[in-house]
Formats: C-alpha cells, structure tokens, sequence
C-alpha cells in the first residue's frame, strides 16, 4: 500500500548540508501496523513529514497506492506529538474534530455522526462541547486521534503521539490505538522512541541508523494477538525482540558509554 | 521532541539584496505613481502637486537655513518633551511599581488621567502659558509620560519573583536589589515606553507647532497652508514625515543596543 | 500589619486618594479664584449643561459617528490587508517601506493635505483622517498575529488538505484574533485623538470643534466641559472595548491559564 522507495532529505547545500535522511526504504501492508525507531535525532519526524507530503524529498519517492505522494494525500492522517499545537484552542472538541471534515463532500447530517462516532471509539463523547485546554493531556491527544479517525482515512500517521504523555496514560492510548486499528480496518505508520512500544504495538518494526538516516533492519514482530499490556509483556518472544531491537539502536548511538558491557534496564533511548 | 525543526525552504533562501530591491523597486513605483497621477490629471494638480515638483520644492527648502531651524525647533520639542517624560515616568513607575499600596492608591487617577488626549489641552495651553516652546514642552510631556509610566509600572512589577527571591536570600539590600535585579528586568518594558512616547512626544510637538504657532515645522506647514503654497505644504509633510522616520529608526536601534547588551548581561546573570 | 488589615488599608487608599485629589483641586480652584481654571464643581454643572443633552445632537453626536465609522474601516481594512502581508513573505517586504513611513509621520502633517485633497472640511475628510491612521495598529499586529501562527497548526491544516479559504477563516482568523485585538483598541483611542485634532484644526460641528470655539472666543467653561468629556470617551470606550474583547477572546485567557509554564 505504502513504499518508500529511497527516500533521502537534505536541507542546505555544499560543506554545511545537514544530510538529515540518507537512504530509506520500505513498504507497508494494507492493514500493517509498523513502527519506526531509531536513536534520537535520525530524523524520524523528517521522515514522516516526506512520507505525509508536508515535506519534499531530496530524492527518492513515496508511493501511496500506486500514486506517487507530493502533497499531504486524501487517504491519509497525521498525529502529532504535540497535542496542544495542533488542536485549535478556540473551537471545542466538537469543531476541532469537525474542522478537517468542512471541506468533504458530506451533509450536515453525516459530517455530526462522523463526529460523535469518532469521539465515542475514543471514549470522548461527554466532553464534545468542551474546549481542548479544558482537558488533560491524553484527553487532548486523544481528540487529535478522533479528529484523524472522523476524517475515514485508509492510513494513519503517528508521530511520536504519546511521548509527551505520562506513562499511564500512553498506555491506554497504545491499546486505544491497537482497538481502533482493529475496528476501523487502518493502517498504521507509528514513529517512536520508546522501544517497549513499538514491539507492543507492531506488525514490524523499521529500524533506522542515525543522521544520514537508513534502514538498518526491520524485525517481524511475531506476537500473537489481540496484544495485551500484561500477558504480552510477559511472554520470553517480547523480551528477545525488545532486547535485539535494543541491542541494534544501542550500536548506533555514537556516543560510546563506559558501561556498555553493563545490561540497562531502562527501555528509552 | 529530540530533533530540531529544520525549516523548510520552498525556494532557496531569497538573499538579503533581494529583500532590498524588492523594498526599494516598491518605493520607487509609488513615486512613479504619484508621478503618474498627478501629471496625467487623475488628481489635479492644483490639489496634488506633481512628485517631482514636490520633492523641488523640498530641494529647495533643504538649502534654505530657515527649514533647518524649523527642523531643530522640532526635534528640540521632541527631545525635551521625551526626556522631562522620562526624568519624571521612571522614578514615579519605579516608585509606584514597587509598592504595590500605592500602586492601588493611585490606580484610579492613573486610569482617568491617561486617556486625555493631550490634544485636548491645546486650548487651555494656548490660553495660559501662551504659544511658546513651554506650552510645546508641557504639551510633548503630558503625552509622552503616560505610556513610560505605564510600561515602567508593568516591567517593576514584572520581575521573576523566583529571581526576587534569589537576591533576597543572598541578602541583598533594597537599593540593590532595585539596581540589579528590577532595572534591568524591567529595561525592555521601559523601552517599549520609550519608543511609544517618542511617537508621541514627536507627535505633540508638531501638534503645538500646528496649531499654537509656536516655531518649527508644523508652524510652517501651516504657514504654506494658510498661504496656499502648495508645492511647500506637501514639501514639509514628506519632511515631516522623512523626520519621523529617522526619529523611529534612532528610538529603535538603540532599544536594539541596549537591550542586546542587556539580554547577554541576563543570560550570564543567570548562570 | 494583618493581611486582612492591609487589604482593606488598600481598599480605603483607593477611594480615599482620587477623592482627596478632587477634593484638593475644588479648594485649590476655590482660592486661585480663576476663570481660566473654574471649579470642579462648576464644570461639572457646565457639563450637564452642554452635554446632557442641549448640545449632544449637535456636536457630541457627529464626533461619535466619526470615530465609529472611521474606526470600522480601520479595523476592516487593517484585516483585510494585515491578513495577505502577513501569509506573503514578498508582499510584506514591498509593503514594509510604506507602511513604516506612513506609521511614523505625525498625523497632524497630513491635516492640511487631507483638507486640500478632499476639497472639504466635512465628515468624508475627518472620517478619512481618523481611518487612515487607525488603520496602522490594526494592520501591524494583524500582520504579527498571523505570522504568529503555531507552526504544528499550521502543519495541521495543511496535512489534513484544508482548502485556503477555511484555513483563513477558521485558522489564521481565530489564530490571529488576540494580536488583532490589541491592535484594534490602540486604534480606538487613537481614534478620538484623531477625531479631536481634526475636529479641532478646521470644523462646524463636534467637540472638537466645541474646544476651537470655546478657545476663540475666550469661554473656560466650555472648554473645561469638553476637555472632561473628552477624557471621560476615551475612559469609557476602552472600557467597552475591554468588555468586548472579554467576550470575544474568552477561549484565550481560558486557554492561556492552562497553557503549561
């Protein structure tokens, strides 16, 4: 459904060029749920802008359906980190999810029902008459994800949308997206940090090196489903993915730690 | 977020020269405009003298010593009407801004005296202290305090209190704890003041010039107009205006200056 | 001192002080016995008389209306323009030159020229003065707001395909509002400033005129009488602005309180 065929980023010209993606390729299944990790600063937002069309490649291309993709394309939604930014501080939860279904083909009647359906999937329904900076951070994040549902696409972007949420809450929100995956029949493109999330949520997982960005691997993630934060977590399959993952982003970063013989026990980069 | 948002340049970055010949090839067009619409008639001449025939009889007046006089009388309303707002805002807005009872004692008069416009006092300045430089001085000044006071109210009462409080358990006395902490918080919101009352005080003193006859440029745009010399009336309101440029531009760099000094001396204060 | 003591020592000190300070100039009017500096007591039946309401149709009436509608096309033009200058990088840097000269002349040049040009000392040429100046605080921080934009809304909108039209009216609009604002009530008192200096220069009616008037024929009262009721329209239209701008920008303080430090 989704190929990225070479994608490569790089701002400036000359000696001063920040080569921010270098050669990246991969696909995605209709029906995927693939994250994207890698250390921090290889450029994995840059990537998800060229990918969603609010940024222009260097070279290469992204292929959305057989189309080629060079401006933000209908099928497909984006999430980003930050909430609050992207929610509209001045409409209430209703007009912030209504705002991208204005310009649809649709009457009064079906773009309501879109958003009542929406905000009901991610359990919001009683504050649709609220203002976005009335509720908490994983309320608002999650009225940005009832806005990209409402909007029917056939693909979700997802950048980093739980990094700035507690640990609690990113949990609900990561089985809220795996449940919405599941009914809506989406694809999902999630771009992360946090290693345990990724093998949590994924179908795959994209593995990328640092600046100039590449994809070092990408890792099947076998683990039965429906996913659950417990009984998955539990399973030895998890800790082994979890820790090659782990394992592969740790040899990127290329600042070398004296205790890189010593197992961390933390799970972020 | 641990990348920096790299900017996406849709073109390549358009270079400052660019920007510069986009801004003068502008100015230029609208005096080729006005060229244009005053020769071809589209506004009469007899209302709107032609550009060219504006800025010769500006020529003109620049080689005359009387415009230059006119033009120091102005600067000098404007100087002095800036400078006695200045002498007089600061301390008061220090004083008021740190106290905060007497803030709320003369909050009231404060809220009613500021919208008078000073124009409005126009008559009764003419009426007592005459049509000279004290009605301009005193005129320039009530308009130009306001917005210092104001500003200096706000930027003393502003401080990081958490800043406050570090200079305090350092055990610094009051006074220094005005000079070291207070004024120079406060310094960016005094100069927002003071470019607000500059356009004031510069405003003012044309005003008193205009319409009080006391000397300088707006006696004698008002003189040419009076006597319909129109060629002069439009000369001396592009000086005018010419004056006020480069009055903004002074006010501006040096708010520039000091504050980048200021923002250094902040950063290393912080440390 | 307790804090309960202390509030109520401010409470008192904010009445007691505007009324000590009345209280004051009446005694000082009183013993300076002058004409040209009547009595607040005087004035303020001077100011009944005049404006309550013999000469309010006259004078009052024709100020308002010239301070409203050279407001209005202000604020419309200074939107409608601010909006385009602000999105469009080489639009502002042609307009830049133009409108920082404009901003920075003194008004008052521009009088006799307004005068000339539009042939007239009516409400057209007042009206056009008052607007021609209003329009700059409006039209620059518009210009600010939109440039203000959050880049991740901006980002928003674009990823989700929204057409220019609803970005402008449902993004940039509301986005900018709060800079517009603030814009538009520096405008506002400008605006009686603008309405008494050209009133004042040349006019028949308004109360500007009133203090030309009373100036000319040697008549304090008047003079006071308007002056007071100038300070008073300024006072008062902020005011109402503010209860405007409350209510308009509800969502902004609501957002802002919240906003994380």
């Amino acid at each position: 459904m989704l190929e990225i065929r070479r994608l490569s980023k790089t701002y400036g010209t000359g000696p001063d060029a920040a080569h921010a993606i270098g050669d990246v390729s991969f696909t995605v299944d209709p029906g995927e749920f693939v994250c994207v990790v890698g250390p921090s600063g290889c450029g994995k937002t840059t990537l998800l802008k060229c990918i969603g069309g609010l940024l222009r490649p260097s070279a290469g291309e992204v292929v959305l359906r057989g189309r080629r993709v060079t401006e933000p394309p209908e099928e497909m939604a984006l999430v980003f980190q930050e909430y609050s930014r992207s929610l509209m501080p001045w409409a209430s939860v209703r007009g912030n999810v209504l705002l991208p279904l204005r310009h649809k083909q649709l009457s009064k009647r079906e773009r309501e029902s879109l958003v009542q359906e929406a905000l009901g999937a991610v359990g919001l329904l009683r504050f649709i008459d609220r203002y976005p900076w009335q509720l908490s951070g994983g309320m608002q994040q999650r009225v940005a994800i009832a806005r990209a549902l409402a909007y029917q696409p056939s693909i979700l972007l997802m950048d980093e949308p739980f990094a700035s949420v507690d640990a609690q809450t990113r949990s609900d929100l990561e089985d809220l997206v795996l449940r919405l995956r599941h009914e809506f029949e989406m694809t999902v493109l999630f771009v992360t940090h946090d290693i345990d999330e990724s093998v949590y949520l994924s179908d795959r997982i994209v593995v990328l090196t640092h600046a100039p960005t590449e994809v070092k691997e990408v890792v099947e993630v076998d683990l039965p489903r429906p996913r659950d934060q417990i009984a998955t977590k539990e399973l030895a399959e998890f800790a082994h993915l979890r820790a090659h993952v782990y394992r592969l982003i740790k040899r990127e970063v290329s600042v070398p730690t004296p205790e890189t013989s010593v197992p961390v026990s933390g799970t972020e980069v | 977020m641990t990348e920096a948002a790299l900017p996406e340049p849709r073109r390549r970055r358009a270079p400052e020269l660019l920007d510069a010949s986009v801004a003068i090839l502008s100015v230029l067009a609208a005096l080729a405009l006005w060229e244009l619409i005053s020769r071809a008639g589209v506004i009469s001449e007899r209302d709107l003298p032609a550009m060219s025939t504006t800025f010769d009889a500006l020529w003109s007046l620049v080689q005359t010593g009387d415009f230059w006089i006119a033009v120091l009388q102005t600067v000098r309303g404007w100087a002095l009407g800036l400078g006695i707002a200045f002498a007089l805002a600061v301390p008061i807005g220090i004083a008021l801004g740190s106290n905060d009872f007497a803030a709320a004692a003369f909050r009231v008069p404060i809220e009613f005296l500021r919208p008078i416009p000073s124009a409005a006092l126009i008559p009764v300045l003419f009426l007592t202290l005459g049509t000279n430089l004290s009605s301009e001085l005193f005129l320039a000044t009530f308009g130009a305090f306001w917005p210092l006071l104001v500003q200096t109210m706000y930027g003393v009462r502003d401080v990081d209190p958490i800043t406050m409080d570090t200079a305090r358990s350092f055990r610094l006395g009051g006074l220094e704890r005005l000079y070291r902490v207070t004024l120079p918080s406060a310094l960016p919101y005094v100069f927002t003041g003071v470019r607000i009352s500059s356009t004031v005080s510069l405003i003012l003193a044309f005003t008193a010039e205009l319409f009080m006859g006391t000397p300088g440029l707006g006696h004698a745009t008002n003189t040419a107009y009076s006597f319909g010399i129109l060629d002069q009336e439009y000369a001396y309101a592009v000086a005018t205006g010419l004056l006020g440029v480069a009055i903004h531009f002074a006010v501006s760099r040096a708010e520039h200056r000091v504050l980048r000094w200021h923002a250094s001396q902040r950063r290393t204060a912080a440390l | 001192m307790s804090p309960r003591l202390y509030r109520g020592a401010k409470v008192a000190a904010e009445i007691a002080v505007p009324i000590a300070m009345l209280a004051g100039w009446q005694l000082w009017a009183v013993s300076a016995d002058d004409p040209k500096f009547p009595r607040p007591t005087t004035i303020l039946v001077e100011f009944r008389r005049l404006w309550l309401f013999s000469e309010f149709g006259t004078h009052v009436l024709p100020s308002l209306e010239r301070i409203g509608i050279g407001f209005a096309i202000a604020v419309v033009l200074g939107i409608a323009l601010g909006i385009p200058l602000g999105l469009s990088r080489i639009g502002r840097t042609a307009a830049m030159p133009h409108i920082e000269y404009w901003r920075a002349i003194p008004p008052p040049a521009l009088l006799p020229i307004s005068i000339v040009l539009l042939h007239s000392i009516g409400n057209v040429q007042k009206v056009s003065f008052i607007a021609f100046f209003c329009l700059f605080p409006v039209l620059l921080n518009t210009i600010d707001g939109v440039r203000g934009i959050e880049p991740t809304l901006v980002d928003t909108a674009r990823s989700y395909r929204i057409p220019a039209h609803e970005r402008i009216r449902r993004i940039v609009l509301p986005a900018a509002l709060p800079q517009i604002v603030a814009g538009m009530r520096n405008s506002l008192s400008l605006a009686v400033i603008m309405m008494v200096l050209s009133e004042y220069f040349s006019s028949t009616s308004g109360i500007g005129y009133v203090l030309l008037n009373s100036k000319n024929t040697f008549q304090f009262l008047p003079m006071w009488a308007a002056i007071v009721l100038i300070g008073l329209l300024g006072y008062v239209l902020n005011l109402a602005f503010l209860l405007f701008e409350r209510r308009a920008l509800g969502w902004h303080r609501g957002w802002r309180a919240t906003a994380p430090a």
